[in-house]
This record gives structure tokens, sequence and C-alpha cells, in this order.
């Protein structure tokens, strides 16, 4: 009954319908337009993906309570995979084919360095969740970000071995883009705190044995302490290989593995570990009167009940740039590009998860060093030192 | 209509049409920035496909060629404030060097020796770009000037007048990867009709045949390795000042792999054929948005379905159904036809 010469007619005829069906329905209400960059998926998906899904979680949650401003929120998200490619096009599909209000985004220091000037030249806020010190110095108009940046991290961590009269230390760091930044930054800022950084060990992202460097390390005389810049596995196989070697002196990680999945990969051997971390992960450790305790246990209680996961730090760069932004727009009562950057240029005072977020136009990123609380795991648990 | 194109039929003319025709329908800006993109690496394509398709050689290293022209570009006019010409001529002699000192004691060998050795280089030229941060900027990338042709900048964000005409940088660049597209299909099938381009047909077909019949076939290799690198080198150039910001990513493995799939799937030793290759890989993770978590499955579903269904890639066996049907429309045989 059907010839063959119709069939490619047929098949196309199909597609067309099938496309047609995957159109999103009409919207209600002049919807606010959100775009969402994450690494959702490849190698840095264990930041986007938490992001994505506190993303999801609070758009769906704000637009139940009556939306911003009197509009419902709209997210456009996509996923890059952590190629800076992507992003870049990802971007470019927001910023034109989306005509988006405010992005939020890239995951990662590369996604979100990509797609910087397609942005500017938009002329539309950005609130990336990266955090090196590039993204927001110089001063960008329309870059902000959430995270403390690398090097802020690496002052509390000197600053924590100072106090304990630390003078030399042994560094190993990653060579991604994460452990590469804050190695510099280490070096930039460890004079700072009279401290000498003797030996200076690097591995690769995908290496599994990491126990040559830190017997070099170990061999280095002067050595009081040693410092792991990284973040994905690396550093939970140093940890572990430090504790194989039976090293005693005082390990110190970054912010860069501050999940519970840290604990879970490097298990008994994380013993003693301190790093610098959001107040995210000891929400229940925090004295009464923290101001941030009462957002920190809201989002760590509606995320895990809606995901059924254990919360990350990294979503909670999501979640206070989603808030960085409503804020903004509700202090702007407009979507308007301009006077949404302004807007988010004066906050003040913001209570995040992050930390407290105190914008101008010479700092967006807003954060000061004590946002980060020093953790040590104990019995398998984030305990807060200070 | 492109389906009805095998050799010989006056194909530059019809993909010219097509380039010119492309602009009228695309929405936004967008649209025309995914086109450009798709252009610049077809290009780079078709120049591999003269290697794979034409030499019989598989190189899992063009994207490192790509990755040296696109980082010479952005390094030289960045770094060093040279004119884009310029740094586009000094990355393509570097990688043509490269190529040839690589392919020159390799390609004397019989068997895939050329993949073992373009695999091990694209993976030390990647590491080297992640590593000299202080020369490439590392990981995060680094932001490249745009193209300046004769003291004039072309930026995608700018607008130009034209005979009179104001027209968008976008447009103009979409236009310039365009002409590269045609240049380098043009290059391409003068060279696979030339002498070079019939001995390496012979060597493709048995390489102990072509040397019996006094082909030098290390030669022809070695020359056909050493075009495609600069092919992919140009491109690089072009695409780094095009996209204003590149990662080591440009260089790496699985950008490498990436551009072998697009020759595999739009089916090899076909000119069009792998531009097709192109569009549809570089379409796809934009069309695929739709599907969310399933993106990846879909992806590689496609991939596997095109393989099993058309072991020669697209345009060829899509042309050979087409050319089949022509004849007898109505008793053509029941094979699995699209």
């Amino acid at each position: 009954m059907v010839t063959k010469n119709r069939s490619p007619y047929r098949a196309v005829l199909l597609i067309l319908v099938l496309i047609c069906g995957m159109v999103a329905p009409a919207m209600a209400a002049e919807p606010i337009r959100i775009g969402a960059l994450v690494s959702a998926t490849g190698p840095a998906s264990f930041l986007g993906d938490p992001e994505l899904k506190t993303l999801e979680m609070y758009v769906e949650r704000i637009n139940a309570s009556g939306g911003v401003i009197g509009r419902p929120l709209r997210l456009f998200h996509y996923d890059d995979g952590g190629n800076a490619n992507e992003a870049r096009n990802f971007a470019n599909r927001l910023l034109r084919s989306d005509r988006v209000d405010l992005i939020i985004g890239g995951s990662t220091t590369g996604t979100t360095m990509a797609a910087v000037p397609l942005v500017e030249r938009a002329g539309r806020p950005m609130i990336s969740m990266a955090g090196a010190l590039v993204i927001t110095e110089p001063v960008r108009p329309w870059i902000f970000k959430t995270p403390q940046s690398d090097r802020m991290a690496a002052e509390r961590v000197l600053a924590d071995m100072q106090s304990r009269g630390i003078t030399g230390i042994g560094l190993i760091s990653g060579t991604d883009g994460f452990g590469r930044s804050g190695r510099e930054q280490t070096l930039a800022v460890a004079a700072d705190f009279g401290i000498q950084v003797l030996a200076d060990q690097t591995y690769g992202p995908q290496d599994t044995d990491m126990t040559a460097q830190l017997t070099r390390i170990r061999n280095t005389p002067g050595v009081q302490a040693v410092f792991n810049f990284g973040f994905g596995q690396g550093p939970a196989i140093v940890t572990r290989n430090y504790a194989h070697l039976g090293i005693e002196l005082p390990f110190y990680q970054s912010h860069g593995v501050a999940s519970d999945r840290f604990l879970d990969l490097a298990g008994s051997a994380a013993e003693g570990v301190r790093l610098p971390a959001s107040a995210l992960l000891v929400p229940d450790a925090l004295p009464d009167d923290d101001p941030q305790k009462q957002v920190v246990q809201d989002y760590k209680a509606a995320y895990e009940a809606r995901w059924n996961l254990s919360v990350s730090t990294f979503g909670g760069y999501a979640y206070d740039a989603l808030m960085l932004a409503v804020a903004a727009i509700e202090a702007a009562g407009t979507t308007e590009p301009e006077a949404v950057r302004s807007a988010l240029e004066q906050i003040q005072g913001h209570v995040g998860v992050t930390g407290i977020f105190n914008m101008s136009p010479d700092d967006h990123n807003g954060l000061a060093p004590e946002s980060f609380r020093l953790l040590e795991v104990r019995d398998g648990q984030w305990v807060l030192v200070d | 209509m492109a389906l009805r194109l095998p050799e010989r039929v006056p194909g530059l003319p019809v993909l010219a049409l097509v380039l010119l025709l492309v602009p009228l329908f695309l929405g936004n800006e967008f649209h025309l920035d995914i086109a450009t993109q798709i252009a610049l690496i077809a290009a780079t394509v078709v120049g591999l496909n003269l290697l794979v398709g034409y030499g019989g050689q598989v190189s899992l290293g063009h994207a490192a060629f790509f990755g040296m022209g696109a980082y010479a570009s952005a390094i030289l006019t960045g770094t060093y404030g040279w004119t884009s010409i310029p740094a586009l001529l000094c990355g393509a002699l570097l990688v043509a060097v490269l190529a040839w000192t690589l392919g020159r004691p390799i390609l004397r060998l019989k068997g895939h020796y050329l993949s073992m050795a373009t695999l091990g280089m694209g993976i030390i030229i990647a590491i080297v770009i992640n590593n000299e941060g202080w020369l490439t900027g590392g990981p995060d990338g680094l932001a490249v000037e745009p193209l300046t042709v004769m003291g004039a900048e072309l930026s995608i964000f700018d607008h130009y007048s034209l005979l009179g005409l104001e027209v968008s940088g976008a447009l103009l660049w979409y236009g310039l990867a365009a002409l590269l597209l045609l240049l380098a299909v043009w290059i391409a099938q003068n060279l696979v009709d030339s002498p070079i381009g019939r001995a390496l047909r012979a060597v493709h077909g048995s390489e102990v045949a072509a040397r019996v019949v006094g082909v030098d076939t290390s030669h022809y290799k070695l020359l056909i390795f050493v075009i495609s690198a600069v092919y992919a080198s140009v491109m690089g150039s072009f695409y780094a000042h095009y996209t204003g910001f590149i990662t080591p990513q440009v260089a790496s493995f699985e950008h490498s792999i990436e551009l072998i799939t697009m020759v595999v799937l739009g089916g090899m030793a076909s000119t069009y054929g792998v531009i097709l290759g192109a569009v549809l890989l570089m379409l796809l993770p934009q069309l695929l948005t739709d599907f969310q978590d399933y993106e990846m499955m879909m992806f590689g579903l496609i991939l596997m379905l095109t393989m099993i269904f058309m072991p020669k890639g697209l345009l060829p066996t899509l042309s050979e159904a087409v050319r089949r049907l022509r004849p007898r429309p109505a008793s053509a045989p029941a094979s699995g036809q699209e």
C-alpha cells in the first residue's frame, strides 16, 4: 500500500509531529527568564549536578509562592558537560535564542570564562558558580560570582597554620585548573603568613597513586605540615596515600573536597584532615546566634528531602546565585539588565549558604575570608574548629 | 537534493548555493553562530578526510594540529602583538614541520603505525598546552583577539558597511567561513583528481600493487598527511579568532575522536559526506537538549544506528539508495532504506 517513494515523506512528517510535541506549552504571565549554564555531566558533574538540582527545586518553590515581582520564573538550562566551547555556544543560545534576563553559571572557571565575552557584549548579568579569582578580578561590570575565591581558601589555611606555629610546608596540587590556580595563589600569599613552601609537588587529574610525591615531601627537611590543593578524586587518593605512608604531620585540604563524598572516598584515612569549607557542611555545629545557621539548615533540609541525596557545597553556590538574582530583581523592581546589574552591585548583608554577601562596584564576589569555616575530620564526621 | 550528487556532479556550485541560502533560514544570531562553527569544522574534516578516505591512514591526533593552529594564533596575536595572517601562517608552518617530522619515519612502515604516532603526539601536545600555563593560560583557557585583515578588525560584535549595506560582523564571519569551506572543498577535489589523488587511491587499494607500478607510496602518504594537518591548523586559527576564547579541549583526544567520527559517520572518501557528518555531529548536541537526561543516550543511539545500518557512512549510503530507486521507482529491492 505504501510505495517506497512515499515513505521518506511519511518519515519527515512523523519527525515534524514529534518535534511539535516537544515544544513547551505557552506561558501565562510574562515570565522572568533565568538562564542556567551548568556542567551537569562529564568530569565536573559533581559541581553541575547539585547546582542544577538546586536551581530546579528553588525555581519550583519560588513559582509556587507567587514568583518574583509578581512574575513567575522560567528556567532555561543547558548542560555543557564541562566543555568550554559547548559552554560558549550554550551561553550564546541563552542570550540570543532564549533571550534570558540573567545567567547563572558556569560551573567551572573554564566554562565561565568562555562565556564571559558574549555575556559582557550582550549586557546581561551573569552570576558564576566557579572559584578562580580571575572571574571577578579585574572586576567586569556584568560578571558576579558566589563561591569564595581560591586565594581566600589559601589564606584561611595558611592563617590556621600560622596560628599553630608552622613556618615550613609541603604543597601538593592537582594539575587541573582548580589545583593550578590554587597552587599559584598559595605560593603568592604564603610569605604574608611567614610560611615557606619548601616542597611543591603536583599530580594529574587521572593519577591513581601519589606515594612518590608524598615521599618526596616527607623527605624534605623543615616541612611541618602538608597542604593539598585539588578537587575530584585526586585529593582522596592523596589522603589515603598519606595515611599509608604514616606521615604524622598536620594535613590540610582545600575547599575543593568539601563534600561528604570525600569522607566516603578517603575513609578512615581522612581522620585529622583540616580544610576550609562553607558552613553548609556543619549546619548543626554552628552556634545559635550565627546568622547563617537558619539559612543553611533550611537549604540542607529542603535539598535532602527533595532529592534524597546528601547536600554539597556546590549546590549551595547555585542557591546563593539564584537568591542573589531574586534579591536584585526585587530591589530593582524590573528585569531591565542595567537596573538588575546595579542592584546586584549594591547588595549588602545578604545572608547566603556560602557566606554573607556584601557586594560593591569593586567587589563582585562580596565574601570575606571568615565565610570559610575551618573544619576537621573526627570519627568520620566534620567538626567545626574555627 | 544534495543526495543525488555522486562524484563528477558539479557539487561545488550546489554547496555554494546551499551555503548562500542557509542564512535565509536562520532565525537569529545564535543559529548563524552555530552555522559558522560548523563550516569551520567541516573544512577541517574535509582535510582529515583526505588522509583517512584517500590516504587510507587514520590520524587520532588531528585535534592537536587544530589546537596548535588555534594556540599559535592566540598567542602570537595576543601576547606578541602579531597580526592575524602572519600568525596563522606561522602556526601552519609549525604544524607542517611537525607533521612532516612525525610522518617521515612512520609512513615508511606498513600498517596503522600513524594512528599510534598521532595518538601519542596528540596527547603530548594536549598535556603541553595544559601545563605551560604561562604561555597558554593552562586549563582555564585563553582569550583570543578578533581577526584582523589588512588593518581591519573583523569582530562578530560589530557592524560593517559593505557596498553601501549594513552588515553584521556575525554575517560577515559566516561568509568568511563559508568561503573557507568552499576553498577547502575545491582544493581537496583538485587534489583527489590530480595524479596525487590517483596515486593515493592506488595506495589505498593495494599498497604493494601501487609500489609495483612505480608509485612512491610513502612520499604521497607523507604529502597528504602534511596537507591534512595544515588544513586543521589553518581552520584552528580561524576558529580561535572566531570564538574568541580557547581551552586545551580544542586539542584534546576527545576532539580528535569527534573529528574522526564526523569522517566515518558522513562517509569516508566522500567530501560532501564528511561535511554532512560535521553538520550532524555539531547540531546534535543542540537539537538533543530537549531530551535532557537522555541526551547522551540519544547521541550514542544515533551513532550506533547509523553505523549499523549505514556502514559506508551517511551520504554514500543515501546516494546509493537514491540511485537504486531512480530507474525502477516502484519495484526497488526491499533492503533497509530510510
